[in-house]
């Protein structure tokens, strides 16, 4: 006949505050010493307090503490019910027996004991046999045992010879801890403000609290959307601050009793909706406000321009305000990131978090700005147009286009391998023209030498954080004779990281090396294998097309076309590499120069075999079927051969006639 | 008239009950007046003639206390509806938040809220305030009339509501949709209001 102990009303789940702090540790206290500390206990509140539950968790207490006690708990009534049944069927001691077998008797509501005089004195012999025999009793009334109607004297001071304590209404504190306790349980999320409100609400009953609870969260869940504080108090109809019932009391003259829908208070709901709407129109900007302070603080600037807007209670351009406010943070963040690229250290500073010191940011960006010249870039002076093709160096042409393509994609790092003079130099400068073409392209291309030198510099100046942001914005970085590098520690340990962050960024890296990584003395294992790592690609000695092409550029840079005979003559000679053959033209021109005599295949033999000038002179005239080149600086053209010959032809004709 | 007024946190609506004559604007007053607690609401102004008939304009000004810490008032006013007191209509119409159109749901009033509707507009404009821009709420009164002479509120929409505002049928003699109308129009101009103050 026993009512089960309900799990969920535990200790645990009781929300202790200053007015049931009492009954709590009374009950603790019971529940680890049942039938020695108060017995019988009895606890009383208004409803809705607790009572059962706290009678529930000192069960369940008892329970845990000692598994093999017999607990019992059930109301006054169940417990009437047992014993007229009990009566009935003609066991009434089985039944008084059974419960003074119990160790730890919870009996909830016993006010009901009211004009039940037999009950009473059951009861009464029961608390006393209970009490004789060491056994725990505990009793929950919503009033204390005085005030119990009708109560027989003896009972009275039986229910009072233990502990008496009340439940008091809850605290608001109590209430707020209460409802997020509760709301916790359901899984309820809501908006900050609203179980505050609940709680704020006159309301000295937690069931009544969790009946307000409960429709919130029915009622979010049936809108699919979460309530603010305005809304619950709407929805739960708690006092605005027009006192609700006013409108009650005048019921209109002109309002007629039919027919009126709801007959409530419709001045009320008129008064609730417009204080909503009111509070979110008036108070909107505040709330824009105070969501952009928010916001901004939450990112670490400093918000007093915003903080100020709060303080007035005339607001003038609070959105104006605001914008201008976002527009100068982005402005900061823009300066900051631009300095944090170009010095690290400076973008630190705290002026990049004071949109009000705006001027003095743009000032030290401006001086960073100033200080950080980009790395060094490539020269223009070897265009890729310019680079002469050929088989000998086609499949480092090959790659290097591909790179362009696809810069820091497909070749990273692109290493140019070859002989001193091969054009390994001109391809790289090449390549760093074209990436510098690119949209914010920032392509440092220098010398290895010149990297070491200046990070010399950087160490020499403390400015080795400005030397490194400098090449970590860069978009490509391409070394000239990487094998400089060798021996210098510090330097190969600042181009490793370099290489790394570059490369994790697919920003290209291009190097030239006169052989294969591996073979270069000097380099740290780890930047020769990433070297490798990516395309080696090898420039042999220029073959003939490279020559050739090599050939009629420089020669077409002294404004005429070139002797056929000439490039022929050069171009079949064996050259170990372009600088090489490069400089036999120049020996030719400073000869042909020299003798302000035309630049011939004849004088190029005789410059660099050592033949007589004026045979070769004559050889080269007949060969060339009569081109003159008059100086250095120029060649005659053959359309003005053909004017000669035309001549001579009319004249040969003529003198045929 | 300044709508809120921050400097002394007072936000007063004036709106406007327009309709043609004899289409229930007063009874919507008169029901309002009733369901106000005598604590909130003031004299009501009324000049009738013997017959009842608006003869220059009703006021009701209405407290709804401190909301947000804004002294709110409301001040409800109706023009006179008979065509020859355009004047008149024209001044009440001066400095409103908000209107109300009543209509006369009753299908051979159909043209005379066509009129006053016009009427409405060009009295609007007089006071150089565009009808698309301020706050209006149309109301279809006499919903209660047997069917056979009243339009539905479908049929007036279609008839009246042009500018596609927020309507709202009504029986204003009995109290229906009164409320529900002061609501609509309170929400528009006090979302004016907010967008006002915003900008």
């Amino acid at each position: 006949m026993t009512s089960a102990l309900n799990p969920k009303y535990s200790f645990d789940t009781f929300v202790v505050g200053a007015a049931n702090r009492l009954a709590v540790t009374a009950g603790r206290t019971v529940a680890e010493n049942p039938g020695s500390a108060y017995n019988p206990l009895f606890i009383y509140s208004g409803s809705g307090l607790g009572k059962t539950h706290l009678l529930m968790a000192v069960g369940h207490a008892a329970k845990k503490a000692a598994p093999a006690l017999n607990i019992e708990y059930l109301t006054l009534d169940e417990y009437v019910e047992a014993f007229h049944a009990a009566i009935a069927a003609g066991q009434g001691d089985a039944f008084r027996r059974r419960f003074q077998n119990v160790d730890v008797l919870l009996v909830d509501d016993v006010q009901f004991l009211t004009n039940r005089k037999e009950m009473q004195s059951e009861l009464l012999r029961l608390t006393e046999a209970l009490q004789v025999g060491g056994h725990q009793i505990v009793i929950t009334s919503d009033r204390p045992p005085p005030e119990i109607a009708d109560l027989d004297e003896r009972l009275i001071s039986r229910l009072s010879g233990g502990l008496v304590v009340d439940i008091g209404a809850p605290d608001y504190e109590t209430r707020v801890a209460i409802l997020r306790r509760k709301a916790d349980e359901r899984g309820a999320k809501f908006e900050p403000g609203v179980l505050e409100t609940v709680a704020g609400a006159e309301s000295g009953n937690v069931r009544e609290l969790m009946g307000a609870l409960n429709r919130l969260v029915a009622f979010q869940a049936v809108n699919d959307r979460s309530i603010n504080a305005e809304t619950a108090k709407q929805l739960l109809g708690i006092g605005t601050e027009a006192a609700p019932g006013d409108g009650g009391k005048t019921v209109g003259r002109e309002a007629t009793p039919a027919g009126r829908t709801g007959g409530g208070d419709e001045f009320g709901e008129f008064l609730a909706d417009v204080t909503v709407t009111v509070g979110k129109a008036v108070e909107a900007w505040r709330a824009r406000v105070g969501e952009a302070v928010l916001r901004w603080e939450g990112e670490g600037y400093r918000t007093r321009r915003l903080e100020a807007l709060l303080e007035r209670d005339t607001p003038a351009a609070v959105d104006e305000v605001i914008t201008a406010f976002t527009q100068d943070v982005e402005r900061l963040k823009e300066l900051e990131a631009e300095v944090a690229e170009l010095d690290p250290q400076a973008a630190g500073q705290s002026v990049f978090r004071d949109p009000e010191r705006l001027g003095e940011a743009e000032e030290v960006a401006a001086t960073v700005r100033n200080g950080a010249a980009p790395p060094p870039g490539p020269s223009g002076a070897f265009p890729l147009a310019a680079y002469a093709v050929g088989p000998s160096n086609e499949v480092a042409v090959g790659a290097a286009r591909a790179v362009l393509k696809q810069p820091g994609k497909k070749y990273n790092p692109l290493v140019l391998v070859g002989k001193s003079g091969l054009g390994k130099t001109h391809l790289l400068n090449a390549i760093g023209l074209e990436l510098a073409r690119g949209k914010r392209a920032v392509v440092a291309c220098l010398s290895t030498q010149a990297f070491v030198d200046e990070l010399i510099a950087a160490i020499d100046g403390d400015r080795v954080d400005w030397w490194r942001a400098r090449y970590r914005r860069a978009t490509a970085l391409l070394l000239d004779d990487i094998h400089l590098i060798a021996g210098k520690e510090r330097t190969q340990e600042e181009l490793f990281n370099l290489f790394n962050l570059l490369q994790d960024k697919e920003r290209q890296l291009v190097f030239t090396a006169p052989a294969q990584p591996h073979t270069l003395p000097g380099l740290e294992e780890r930047i020769a294998s990433r070297l490798a790592g990516g395309l080696v690609a090898e420039i042999k000695e220029p073959d003939r097309d490279v020559k050739r092409a090599v050939l009629e550029r420089m020669l077409g840079q002294n404004n005429a076309s070139p002797d056929p005979a000439l490039v022929d003559y050069l171009a079949d000679r064996p050259a170990e590499s372009v600088r090489g053959l490069v400089g036999e033209l120049q020996r030719v021109i400073g000869a042909a120069a020299a003798q302000d005599g035309p630049l011939t295949a004849g004088l190029a033999r005789e410059v660099l075999e050592g033949q007589s000038p004026r045979d070769s002179r004559r050889s080269a005239g007949f060969r060339t079927s009569g081109i003159v080149v008059s100086s250095l600086g120029g060649i005659k053209s053959r359309e003005k051969m053909v004017w000669d010959w035309s001549d001579i032809a009319d004249r040969v004709i003529e003198e045929f006639r | 008239m300044s709508l809120v007024n921050f400097t002394t946190r007072e936000i007063t609506c004036k709106i406007v009950y327009y309709a043609p004559g004899r289409s229930g604007k007063t009874t919507n007053l008169h029901y309002i007046y009733g369901r106000v607690p005598d604590s909130r609401r003031g004299r009501m102004v009324s000049l009738a003639t013997q017959t009842d008939r608006t003869l220059f304009f009703d006021f009701l000004p209405i407290d709804l206390g401190q909301i947000s810490g804004f002294s709110t008032r409301f001040q409800l006013y109706t023009v006179p509806g008979q065509v020859y007191y355009n004047a008149t209509r024209r001044l009440v119409l001066q400095g409103a938040d908000g209107v109300v159109f009543v209509g006369d749901s009753q299908a051979r009033q159909l043209d005379e809220n066509l009129e006053s509707l016009q009427n409405l507009q060009s009295n609007l404009l007089e006071h150089g305030v565009d009808i698309r821009t301020i706050p209006l709420v149309l109301q279809y009164n006499k919903q209660d009339l047997p069917r056979e002479l009243i339009l539905s509120p479908a049929d007036l929409d279609d008839a009246l509501n042009f500018r596609g505002v927020p309507s709202f049928s009504a029986d204003a003699l009995h109290g229906k949709g009164v409320f529900e109308t002061l609501k609509g129009i309170s929400e528009l101009v006090l979302k004016k209001l907010a967008a006002g103050t915003a900008a």
